[in-house]
């Protein structure tokens, strides 16, 4: 019996009667993690991680009708047990797992094997079929341990500190910015955010991930301590007069498409530092192989490759249209800004926990 | 090497001139003389032959990374680049204790070439292995000769300028064939550009050329050209050849030819070499190789100066100099069937004095004189063209197109000869007419390189068959074209190309024909090559016709009415698209 299939509204699941991320209007979604093209508004009722509780809300206005699970706690629904395990991805992605008369399966969402330190790590789900995703499925993309990649931004930031110049490091503002600020080292001078940054930086810090005092470009005067500082906003402002004020400044972006010199120059900054919240090649087919599945449903990203390559590997291996994500590098480096921080609605939390159980 | 890969990684970071030239000061600053050598003879476009070829490279990246080649060719579909997908797919490993550049190029990169293929696979990876990532990228680059970055010639120049405390024009000057392709550069060559400049005294008596001149567009009405520049008084004035742009040196009884993009191509052109002869020691002259139309050969000489129409008769298509330029060996038929002269349009050097610094109409004098002493049919001037103003010149350009020429140049009288593309010490203004152009449909879509990698870049534009009212008719594919379009318009035509994909082979996506350009393109001509039959220079997209359906796209006939009148119905020329100038 097939657990998931792909409709035109998004990943659906027939005998439990809910869709997992969709990207048209439902009665029932289950969302993976934050990010705008996986949780996406106007569903009837919606359940997720706890810890993707205050995002959501923040996102998708403070009364949405969500119940949230515990990672690991079980509920059932129309027959089917589900439960939500960790991803890695963002603090409060999740990946899916589904049982039902005894057989299970897994949809990922985005996933990232490497604990980052600022959400719960990826878990290894066994399960006799896989949906995962394939943003970066290609052998060329193999990333670098992260303390590595805070070891080379700190120096940049160090040495455009010691040239007074200020330091811009482009990366989305849900996530990447996050993890980022938890490695910087704030002896070398003020971090400052942009607005659509901080209101995550408030989310993360109310989940108790701790992150290094951050301000707005306002709050400070001096600009010789505005040329000593590094500044951390989304890619919509590259360009912008917003960035007027640093003055001549250094400028960077960090994402796993700077892995190619092609999308570091088409992007147009100083420097490209590789940091992904996807999981790498090794990643992917470490995730994939430790699921124990035989079958595997591959979505948004190299579905083409990956499927061509699991099949090799002697998996049972289909590919998913999804509407996530996009299929090429120039993807990432196309997407608006994902974190406009949304309208807070003043209404009362109006959770029905009837719908999903 | 990790010196020069640090350079490399520097240079390739920033878009900064100011801090690319930084990167080169320190670098040179701070390097033995013998591996400045090399970097600039790397940075400033020169390239060894490739070392190994890139198929072996390829077997070895898949036998060491153990991936399918399907698998290995989509990696290099993503990336865009055969060094860095390999850099990216082999083993990273540390880098061993380094040795200089000098040592990396002369004795472990040159050494491999010609080595028989199974010596190369076992010696490749023990020698990457020492490199980091980095300097693995570099290495393959000249392993593999396809050594860029973002640094021009000019820019370099101006660095060695920085680092020796000597003018950048007279470090161009002695960087001239410093990047020939057998050129092996030593501390000594070094030091030489970056001598003081007093040791140069005696200096030129080689075969060296000049930096050539560049001349500037001039995009304007005709009528806004007195107040632009003047009065076409001021002005010597010369049709545009469509040829290659050539220095002529003769020095100590002999003579050299070059090429704009200094590359000595004496060898090309022997039946040249007579001039050796009948031009006396320490001359140059700047002028246009051209392909002279066979029955004018003899007559070629008692040709009134004046009579322009008939010199431009006589010259014939660029496509055909092609054809020459592409033969390693000049058979006795091509030199018979398509025989060159040089147009000389400058002076440079006359008795062995440099003449550049002397106005356009002294050195245009001179010249005239040297070329009637020469007296040889292989050696004519370029003819000066007279006009009343700029409105009467501007009827004369009219006919460039039959004329087979691009436009006109037009020269300040009191212009010195400058260096490359400056303004300071006079100008020459390439005065062009309008290119071809037709509206074409893009069929196909190929990823580009380099920024572009990951982007449908490249696209195959076709025309129709048949006129709108044929029931059946087809889109013939006639050119290739990846340039014109802003990286706007690039991503939004990515974005349709993907929603419109038909079928994939391997890099190409066949495409819903939906979208019309207008291409542009500098000459046409019949060839067996295309399907279409047609062949067109310097394709490229004018605009994107976003107003036209795809049904009024322009026809094959449309095409071959830009036919040169000579040329139709000839025998098919086997005419490569390509460039000269």
């Amino acid at each position: 019996m097939e657990l998931i299939v792909a409709r035109p509204e998004g990943l659906y699941c027939p005998p439990g009667d809910f869709y997992i991320d969709p990207w048209r209007q439902v009665e029932r979604a289950v969302i993976t993690h934050g990010h705008g093209d996986h949780a996406r508004t106007g569903h009837a009722h919606y359940l997720a991680a706890a810890p993707s509780e205050g995002i959501l809300r923040k996102r998708l206005g403070a009364n949405i009708d969500l119940l949230s699970l515990e990672y690991g706690q079980k509920i059932n629904h129309h027959g089917v047990t589900l439960s939500l395990h960790p991803a890695g991805h963002v603090l409060g992605s999740a990946q899916v797992r589904l049982e039902y008369k005894g057989e299970v399966w897994v949809a990922s969402g985005d996933y990232k094997v490497e604990d980052d330190g600022t959400c719960a790590p990826f878990e290894s789900v066994p399960c006799h079929t896989f949906i995962t995703e394939s943003t970066f499925g290609l052998p060329i993309y193999q990333w670098q341990p992260q303390n590595e990649i805070f070891a080379d931004i700190n120096q940049w930031w160090q040495s455009n500190a010691d040239n007074n110049r200020a330091s811009v490091l482009f990366c989305y503002a849900f996530g990447k910015a996050q993890r980022l600020l938890s490695g910087l080292n704030p002896d070398i001078g003020p971090i400052i955010v942009h607005g659509a940054v901080e209101p995550l930086n408030r989310v993360y810090r109310e989940a108790g991930v701790n992150l290094p005092h951050t301000q707005y470009v306002s709050d400070i005067q001096d600009m010789a301590q505005i040329r000593k500082s590094i500044v951390l906003a989304p890619p919509s402002t590259q360009g912008t007069s917003w960035m007027k004020r640093f003055g001549d400044y250094s400028d960077a972006f960090a994402s796993g498409w700077m892995q190619l010199r092609g999308a570091r120059r088409r992007r147009g900054v100083d420097r490209g530092f590789v940091m992904s919240d996807h999981a790498d090649w090794p990643g992917l087919q470490t995730a994939i192989m430790a699921t124990g599945a035989e079958r595997v449903f591959v979505t948004h990203g190299q579905v083409h490759t990956m499927v061509r390559w699991l099949n090799e590997q002697g998996l049972d291996a289909q590919g998913f249209n999804t509407e996530y994500g996009e299929e090429a590098a120039e993807a990432e480096a196309n997407l608006p800004s994902q974190t406009e921080p949304s309208i807070e609605a003043k209404s009362t939390d109006m959770n029905s926990l009837k719908a999903f159980d | 090497m990790k010196a020069f890969a640090n350079l490399y990684a520097r240079l390739d970071a920033t878009r900064s001139s100011n801090a690319k030239l930084a990167a080169m000061q320190d670098y040179l600053l701070a390097t033995a003389p013998e591996d400045a050598a090399w970097a600039v003879y790397f940075l400033s476009g020169g390239r060894p032959r490739q070392l190994v070829p890139s198929k072996l490279l390829r077997e070895l990246t898949l036998t060491v990374s153990n991936l399918p080649q399907w698998l290995f060719e989509e990696s290099y579909q993503a990336v865009g680049d055969l060094a860095e997908t390999m850099m990216l797919l082999l083993p990273k490993s540390p880098h061993t204790p380094d040795e200089s550049l000098t040592v990396w190029v002369e004795k472990q990169l040159l050494p491999l070439r010609g080595l028989p293929a199974e010596v190369l696979m076992a010696q490749l990876l023990p020698l990457l292995n020492q490199l980091d990532q980095q300097s693995q990228l570099v290495g393959i680059k000249l392993i593999t000769g396809s050594f860029r970055v973002g640094v021009s010639r000019l820019l370099v120049t101006r660095a060695l300028g920085l680092v020796s405390g000597i003018d950048a024009k007279q470090i161009a000057q002695r960087l001239v064939g410093y990047t020939d392709i057998s050129a092996r550069p030593t501390a000594a060559d070094y030091l030489k550009l970056i001598a003081p400049i007093n040791e140069e005294l005696g200096e030129r008596n080689d075969g060296q050329p000049y930096p050539f001149f560049l001349a500037h567009p001039l995009q304007a009405a005709t009528d806004a050209f007195d107040g632009l520049i003047g009065s076409s008084d001021n002005w010597l004035v010369e049709w545009k050849w469509d040829g290659i742009r050539s220095q002529l040196v003769k020095r100590n009884g002999q003579l050299w030819v070059w090429s704009r993009g200094e590359e000595l191509i004496t060898d090309r052109f022997p039946e040249l070499n007579v001039l050796a002869d009948y031009l006396p020691d320490g001359t140059v002259i700047d002028g246009e190789i051209v392909v002279w139309q066979h029955q004018y050969m003899e007559a070629a000489t008692s040709l009134s100066e004046t009579d322009s129409q008939a010199i431009a008769v006589g010259v014939q298509p660029f496509a055909l100099l092609q054809q020459r330029i592409g033969r390693k060996t000049l058979t006795a038929k091509i030199l018979h069937d398509i025989p060159v002269v040089i147009l000389a349009y400058d002076l440079l050097e006359w008795h062995g004095q440099d003449s550049r610094e002397q106005r356009q109409s002294v050195r245009r004098a001179q010249l005239e004189k040297v070329v009637a002493q020469c007296n040889q049919p292989q050696l004519q001037l370029s003819t000066l063209l007279t006009g009343v103003n700029w409105q009467d010149l501007n009827l004369q350009r009219a006919a460039s197109r039959s004329l087979g020429v691009e436009g006109m140049m037009l020269k300040r009288k009191d212009a010195q000869y400058g260096v490359g593309r400056t303004k300071d010490v006079g100008v020459w203004w390439k005065w062009k007419i309008d290119p071809y152009s037709v509206d074409a449909v893009l069929i196909y879509a190929q990823t580009g390189h380099g920024r572009r990698a990951g982007l449908y870049t490249d696209y195959t534009f076709a025309v129709w068959d048949a006129a709108d009212n044929e029931a059946e008719r087809k889109l013939v594919p006639f050119a290739k074209a990846y340039s014109g379009l802003t990286d706007v318009e690039m991503r939004e035509v990515d974005a349709v190309i993907r929603k419109t994909t038909v079928e994939k082979f391997g890099p190409v996506r066949s495409v819903t024909p939906t979208l019309v350009f207008e291409l542009g393109f500098e000459g046409i001509a019949l060839s067996s090559r295309h399907k279409s039959g047609i062949a067109v220079r310097f394709p490229r997209m004018l605009r994107w016709r976003k107003d036209k359906p795809i049904s009024e796209a322009d026809t094959l006939e449309t095409l071959k009415d830009l036919l040169p009148q000579t040329s139709r119905g000839a025998k098919n020329g086997d005419a490569k698209v390509g460039g000269s100038q």
